[in-house]
């Protein structure tokens, strides 16, 4: 077990990380415009003509938002960074390749966040209220957390080719989108519908937006925060325990 | 473990599938000593260095850093890595490169930008500090390179062939460094192809061939362990066949280098004699006439050479 001082240095260190990231990775301009532009016309392109509601489509496009931009460059970064021969020296600091895991999750944390406002200023421009500040606030920073952390777990198999993991992560990513209450309310599935949907921790959190929001949802708002955070839970301690195995296969 | 040992190795193995990598390598290196690691490509260097430096773990076998064990955080607090073909990143500026190292070491902020511009500054880099990494050429990214390795004035220093292809004044510059590093007490562990290098620079070196150890010494130990590898190399004014030379008495191996001649022999003294006997009764004059001591090259080639034969 590391001692205190131990993990206080580490968490430091996971911050250099991010930092690096957010330099090299995020913040450039067709990675912001795209992160953006990609998940509001995929939406666009399933809600359009429907006649559905602001107060509807709002939780749904910062659902689709959060999930993509939060997955969208993490689950690259360590292949890139393999074949960039980049990581070889990262590994060779005095750096736990947990504090490298983290710091890679924090940094698109950040950017799922950052890019998470977008919809939410889109929606209180067009007259949304938030009627839970603290419960939308909260679900906001945890599936952000969440969902960065499941984008490091599609680059666990130790390919040193982006373009791989992003296959991976794309079988992934698109049919969650369609199971997760953002197009079809969860109220409206049938009952086998509804069974797939609760396998997805996107259902979760637009649960919780669509309550936020619109003022009901389809399962207790607790409940959805729970389940979101054993989600994170789950996804954080694969990601770091099995990179810890795979990271060096990789060299 | 006595004080004064930088790096124990204690049979280190590493296999990759079926492939025995590093075959139960053992050695010590002291601490202040300017070890160098030879072998031909594949031999296992850089494998042992990934190990040493915690990059990779071994199958089997010890191996510590300052009483630490190889690849503990602490070990690694301790020791500045230039490894083979890595990169600095690109997309950061040299500047930038340098202080993500130091906060990856825990450097205080203060500390590392006065520590970056000197190192800067003595690489010849500082004028280009903020210039995003990959318009740097090869020479200076290799010597970006090694003030990410020394951004933490480590203790020990691993580096994997930090000149092959580099240009001369890169490479100059680079082991000049070395140098002044190793005579502030740094301990040095150098792995290169380069026998002139190795030879300038390193108070020993081990010679490494399809993951065994096949010999470690000081250069000149291992160059007079070679018997019968002194030469005398010379040039005549005219064409001379080559069957003519490998007659002459004491003569063992002829060799063609451009205009000139080296023949092999374990006398080099007779030889002279010899050969001038040799050109007068041809009509032939002696252009130039140099007697040489085996070199490391040759010791190299006779140790991995003997390696194979025996197998």
């Amino acid at each position: 077990m590391p001692d205190m001082p131990t993990v206080l240095q580490q968490a430091r260190r996971s911050l250099a990380i991010v930092r690096k990231d957010i330099r090299i990775y995020y913040a450039k301009g067709p990675v912001i415009i795209f992160g953006v532009l990609f998940p509001v016309f995929l939406f666009l392109s399933f809600t359009i003509g429907r006649h559905l509601s602001v107060d509807f489509m709002i939780p749904g496009l910062l659902g689709m938002i959060l999930f993509f931009t939060a997955t969208s460059v993490s689950p690259i970064v360590i292949p890139w960074e393999a074949q960039a021969r980049t990581l070889e020296r990262l590994m060779s600091c005095p750096v736990k390749i947990e504090t490298i895991i983290v710091g890679d999750i924090l940094a698109s944390f950040a950017f799922g966040l950052a890019i998470s406002l977008v919809p939410i200023l889109i929606g209180l421009f067009l007259g949304i209220t938030i009627l839970s500040p603290l419960f939308f606030a909260l679900a906001v920073i945890l599936a952000a957390l969440c969902f960065a952390s499941l984008g490091t777990v599609f680059s666990i198999p130790p390919t040193n080719m982006p373009s791989t993991v992003n296959m991976i992560a794309a079988v992934v990513k698109f049919p969650v989108v369609f199971i997760s209450g953002i197009f079809v309310p969860l109220d409206e599935l049938p009952a086998w519908g509804q069974a797939i949907a609760y396998i997805s921790p996107l259902t979760y959190f637009t649960d919780i937006a669509r309550y936020s929001i619109q003022g009901r949802g389809h399962l207790p708002v607790a409940l959805d925060l729970l389940v979101l955070l054993a989600f994170t839970a789950v996804f954080l301690v694969v990601a770091t325990k099995l990179h810890h195995k795979t990271m060096p296969r990789r060299i | 473990m006595s004080n004064d040992v930088a790096i124990q190795v204690v049979s280190l193995t590493k296999c990759f599938g079926d492939l025995l990598a590093v075959d139960h390598v053992s050695f010590i290196v002291s601490k202040g000593e300017f070890f160098g690691f030879l072998g031909p490509n594949g031999a296992g260097k850089t494998t042992t260095v990934r190990m040493l430096t915690g990059v990779i773990r071994p199958d089997a076998g010890t191996a510590s850093i300052l009483e630490y064990e190889a690849g503990s955080l602490r070990a690694k607090q301790l020791t500045g890595v230039v490894p083979e073909m890595a990169n600095a990143y690109g997309d950061l500026s040299g500047w930038h490169n340098i202080m993500l190292m130091a906060e990856l070491y825990g450097i205080p902020a203060s500390v590392a930008r006065e520590r970056g511009t000197g190192l800067m500054q003595e690489t010849g880099l500082y004028t280009r500090k903020d210039s995003l990494v990959r318009t740097y050429s090869k020479g200076m990214k290799q010597r970006l390179i090694l003030c990410l390795a020394l951004i933490s004035d480590p203790q020990v220093l691993f580096l994997d062939e930090p000149t092959s292809g580099l240009d001369v004044q890169s490479a100059r510059l680079i082991k000049d460094m070395l140098q002044g590093l190793n005579a502030k007490g740094k301990t040095i562990f150098l792995t290169t192809h380069d026998m002139e290098e190795a030879n300038q620079l390193c108070d020993r070196v081990a010679i490494i061939n399809e993951g065994r150890l096949v010999a470690i010494d000081a250069p000149e130990k291992l160059r007079m362990a070679v018997s019968g590898m002194y030469s005398v190399e010379v040039s005549f004014d005219n064409v001379v066949n080559p069957e003519l030379l490998a007659a002459i008495p004491g003569v063992n191996t002829v060799k063609k280098l451009g205009d000139k001649w080296r023949l092999y022999t374990v006398s080099p003294g007779e030889l002279v004699v010899s050969l001038t006997n040799f050109s007068s009764s041809n009509g032939l004059r002696m252009v130039s006439l140099n007697t040489l001591a085996p070199s490391l090259e040759d010791a190299f080639v006779a140790l991995t050479e003997k390696e194979v034969k025996d197998a």
